[in-house]
């Protein structure tokens, strides 16, 4: 990969306008649910209101009975009944199958002329069920007997498949058993995670259309639309060449609209009734959907009396749904990181992927980092407490300098920034050492998390005759703006006009193939690849004007914007003009970039990078309610370079707010039988306007040292890593207690307060 | 339920009403809600639905110059009276407004940001000398899930600058 600096003339570098953004301003951008399709028909999906329940009988025939619906699907009437897709476990059916596992799981699929009949015939159809006990928390899930929330059968070979462990990781380094003698303070504690939700703006759907060869057009908004390609030609048995994957911009993704759901389902139904059938989900729904695993943490550390870590044990219980979507990848890679980015001699982390009968969890922004980063930071406050020892100067003591392995043995990880930098940045922006006043507090934390380990993006851009340019990158555009960067990119290394570049994505038909849209990885994969493929086409340039005019191709030298020989630089495009002549053309340039994984790895690679951040918070509580009012919050990245410093900070203040969801107020709810009790925006309440730091900083430390174009790493998920720990650490700070369980509600600590006081 | 009491409550009833300035019909169940009959039946995309439940405002619309969160109004409430839309706020192209919120960084995903923008611009239109805590207040029914609520503040106080300074 690119490594070069940038010399700060163009347009990387700069906060160009998001491309595609006065579209949305004015209401022209169009969604997944804002498209038209002629003759359409409308899905909408029958269920039950348990958490899990067995199938006794299915009658769709009231529904088939009103005019207007076409027709009625249960998994028995799938051309494969037996079906089941899934990335890393091939467990989830296209329809409930025998039994309903999670509340909101899919029995029937109605289809007919509108959206309204669907409805209507969904709510007829009668689907005759036996509530059956299920397993709806990591201690109903891992007590003997539980109930089995996957059946052995799906399991075939797996030595846990009689229980509801579905993966575990382990990782150690030197001994942290034995270690414990040498530790002059040990800490030990547990802590909770809650179960969140994505909340995208946009709840999302399908659309899938049969095409006149037999093959089918499956429309989504989805993070992975060549993944998505894949499952489709897997279920139908089709070629890659007769899938086409149609995915316009996600109105938010945050990790939720990565894995294909409902679309083999859509497809199915679309080539069964040879119509266009149309799913469009409710916010609800996707509560059904997409969430992210909640967490328990078990942790014991032990300490010098300088606050230097000796050891580090952690137990970690990943609450995943009731299939395994990609949550043991979730687990395994949250928990690789968990204890933390620094210099611990003894480590052991033992970590469990726990089958329960909820909705299945997915990647979520963060992927399981900041579960297991919320223990690791609030064990150090503890110490530091213990020890009389302050936050910063913990992890100032404890923190790894660059090229300095944080994770030792066979597959170890070693710092690639310097982190200590953005540490003291974001203390001197919070005002670290200025007094607190009563029922003030504040807290300051870091958080890492690796970055993609593998994987191919590739890019074509074609320079035009008139020096317009159009490239081809399959990054799906969901709020991060990468269609900014890579017009950026064109705009520098071709010399075009930036407001003369197109960027085509989201359609397998037209542009090649990206592994994927995750992990904060597009900025350094495909931003390499566009970059790689703008290179290309000077090189052909260079080539083909050299030939042109007879000059030797030798002396002549391609560079960002211009080729430069014997008598000084030509702009590019024009050098392109002279090479192509009286009849025209253009130039076409491919760029690839892959990394390697690497066998035996638990993460299946090293990772290409590590999103490393340094939160701090100041907070103030109100004694009389336990209310939280944040009044700073400073978050800083070390981010390699800024492409584009708007874009940075958008994402970075995202991140930021995000995470004091989970910290602050959000979680799903339960009741005892396994049913969401806070289904909807009416009571699962993210955060607004009010709810943030009316002072939130968001700064970077640039050391250019990132593998991306220009020395860029990814930045997107950084800022939500270690909300939770600095939070955490400022609410105890303010009032003399720890709180172990998240979110941090004005309920949960006016109850610590009172029982503090009662015990006083 | 019967085919017939299906068909009953499926009857559409014809609501005629102003949007952006057009006198327009339509037929609709009188179930259908003024945000559904804008996108389903009017074609108007440009107004958004995510919670359906008044709670996340971005279907915010005008009606008789008020804002409204048009998943809670029945299109057949709107019967004689004037609708305004993004498209409409937009109609000449992007306000002063809209162009602050994309220079600000306030677009994302974008999901959010007409109904942020009609909320925004009410209020601009009702008090321009709005101070932060004004703004956040009557800006808090509005969710964004990307969080550029400190972009969105920025974009509103620079176009209420700008719009006093020219008064």
């Amino acid at each position: 990969m690119s490594g070069i600096q940038h010399d700060g003339t163009g347009s990387v570098g700069k906060p160009i306008a998001r491309y595609g953004g006065i579209d949305r301003a004015c209401g022209a951008q169009r969604y997944l649910a804002d498209l038209t399709f002629a003759e359409s028909a409308h899905v909408a999906f029958a269920t039950v209101p348990v958490g899990r329940a067995e199938i006794l009988a299915i009658d769709t025939t009231p529904a088939l009975a009103l005019p207007g619906v076409i027709d009625a699907v249960s998994v028995e009437d799938l051309p494969d009944p037996s079906k089941r897709v899934g990335i890393s476990h091939r467990d989830r059916p296209l329809l409930a199958s025998g039994t309903v596992n999670f509340h909101g799981e899919p029995v029937v699929a109605v289809v007919a002329e509108s959206a309204d009949l669907a409805r209507a015939a969904a709510d007829v159809v009668v689907i005759e069920h036996r509530p059956l006990p299920g397993a709806y928390d990591l201690d109903g899930a891992l007590a003997p007997g539980a109930p089995l929330v996957q059946d052995p059968t799906v399991r075939p070979g797996d030595p846990l498949a009689d229980s509801n462990v579905l993966e575990t990781a382990d990782y150690a380094w030197g001994d942290a058993d034995t270690a414990e003698p040498a530790a002059d303070l040990v800490v030990e504690r547990t802590y909770t995670f809650p179960m969140v939700t994505h909340f995208p703006i946009e709840p999302g759907g399908v659309v899938a259309a049969p095409a006149d060869d037999g093959g089918v057009a499956v429309y989504s908004p989805v993070q992975h639309p060549y993944l998505l390609q894949r499952i489709l030609a897997d279920v139908i048995d089709l070629p890659l060449s007769k899938v086409r994957v149609v995915a316009p911009d996600p109105g938010g993704g945050f990790g939720g609209k990565q894995t294909p759901r409902y679309e083999p389902l859509l497809a199915l139904l679309a080539l069964r009734t040879g119509r266009t059938c149309r799913l469009i989900l409710s916010l609800e729904e996707t509560f059904q959907l997409m969430r992210r695993s909640g967490c328990r943490i078990e942790a014991r550390s032990g300490f010098t009396r300088n606050g230097e870590l000796v050891f580090h044990r952690l137990t970690a219980d990943f609450l995943i749904g009731a299939y395994a979507d990609v949550a043991p990848r979730v687990m395994t890679k949250g928990s690789y990181v968990g204890a933390g980015p620094y210099r611990i001699p003894n480590v052991r982390i033992n970590a469990r992927a726990v089958l329960t009968n909820t909705t299945p969890s997915c990647a979520f922004r963060g992927f399981g980092a900041p579960q297991v980063s919320w223990a690791t930071e609030s064990q150090l406050d503890a110490a530091g407490r213990e020890l009389g020892i302050d936050a910063l100067e913990m992890r100032r003591r404890n923190l790894v300098d660059k090229d300095e392995a944080f994770i030792r043995g066979e597959h170890e990880a070693r710092a690639d920034g310097r982190w200590h930098e953005s540490l003291e940045k974001a203390a001197a922006l919070i005002g670290w050492d200025r007094p607190t006043g009563p029922y003030q507090g504040r807290g300051i934390a870091v958080g890492i998390k690796p970055g993609a380990t593998s994987g191919l993006s590739q890019s074509l851009v074609r320079l035009l005759y008139d020096g317009s340019a159009i490239a081809y990158a399959g990054t799906s555009d969901m709020g991060q703006g990468a269609r900014t960067l890579w017009k950026q990119i064109l705009a520098d290394e071709l010399g075009v006009d930036p407001d003369l570049v197109t960027i085509i994505s989201g359609d397998t038909d037209a542009v090649p193939f990206d592994l994927q849209t995750s992990a904060s990885r597009s900025t350094v994969f495909m931003g390499t690849a566009v970059l790689e493929a703008c290179r290309d086409i000077r090189r052909r340039v260079l080539d083909l004007y050299a030939d042109a005019t007879g000059i030797d191709p030798d002396s002549v030298e391609d560079k960002p914007g211009h080729l430069v020989g014997p008598d000084g630089a030509l702009p590019l495009v024009e050098a392109a003009q002279v090479a192509l002549g009286g009849l025209r053309g253009e130039f076409v340039g491919q760029g690839t970039c892959r990394l390697r994984g690497v066998k035996g790895h638990p993460l299946g690679g090293d990772a290409a990078f590590y999103e490393f951040n340094c939160t701090a918070i100041e907070v103030e509580i109100d004694p009389d309610t336990g209310e939280v009012q944040l009044t700073r919050h400073v978050t800083v990245g070390d981010v390699g370079t800024e492409l584009n410093p708007a874009q940075v900070v958008s994402q970075d203040e995202g991140a930021a707010i995000m995470g004091l969801g989970h910290s602050l107020m959000e979680q799903v709810l339960l009741d005892d039988e396994g049913r969401i009790r806070n289904l909807g925006a009416l009571d699962y309440r993210i955060p607004t306007f009010n709810d943030v730091a009316t002072n939130l900083v968001s700064a970077s430390v640039e050391n250019h040292d990132g593998p991306g174009p220009y020395g860029c790493k990814g930045i997107s998920e950084g800022a939500l890593l270690c909300t939770a720990g600095a939070l955490g650490g400022a609410v105890a700070d303010a009032i003399g207690i720890q709180i172990t369980e998240l979110p941090l509600t004005a309920e949960r600590i006016w109850t610590a307060m009172q029982t503090a006081d009662a015990e006083i | 339920m019967t085919a017939d009491h299906l068909a009953a409550q499926l009857t559409p009833i014809e609501v005629a009403v102003e949007i952006n300035g057009s006198a327009r019909r339509v037929a609709v169940p009188a179930h259908r809600t003024l945000l559904d009959a804008l996108r389903d039946d009017l074609g108007l995309t440009g107004t958004k639905k995510c919670c359906a439940d008044g709670e996340c405002g971005a279907c915010t619309v005008y009606l008789d110059g008020r804002t409204v969160n048009a998943c809670l109004v029945l299109c057949a409430e709107v019967e004689g009276r004037t609708v305004t839309t993004i498209e409409g706020l937009s109609a000449d192209g992007p306000t002063d407004l809209q162009q602050e919120f994309v220079a600000a960084g306030a677009v994302q995903c974008g999901v959010c940001i007409p109904g942020q923008v009609m909320a925004a611009e009410a209020l601009l239109r009702c008090n321009r000398d709005a101070d932060e805590t004004e703004i956040r207040d009557v800006m808090s029914g509005n969710l964004c899930r990307c969080a550029g609520y400190q972009r969105i503040v920025a974009a509103i106080q620079a176009t209420a600058s700008r719009r006093r300074a020219e008064a």
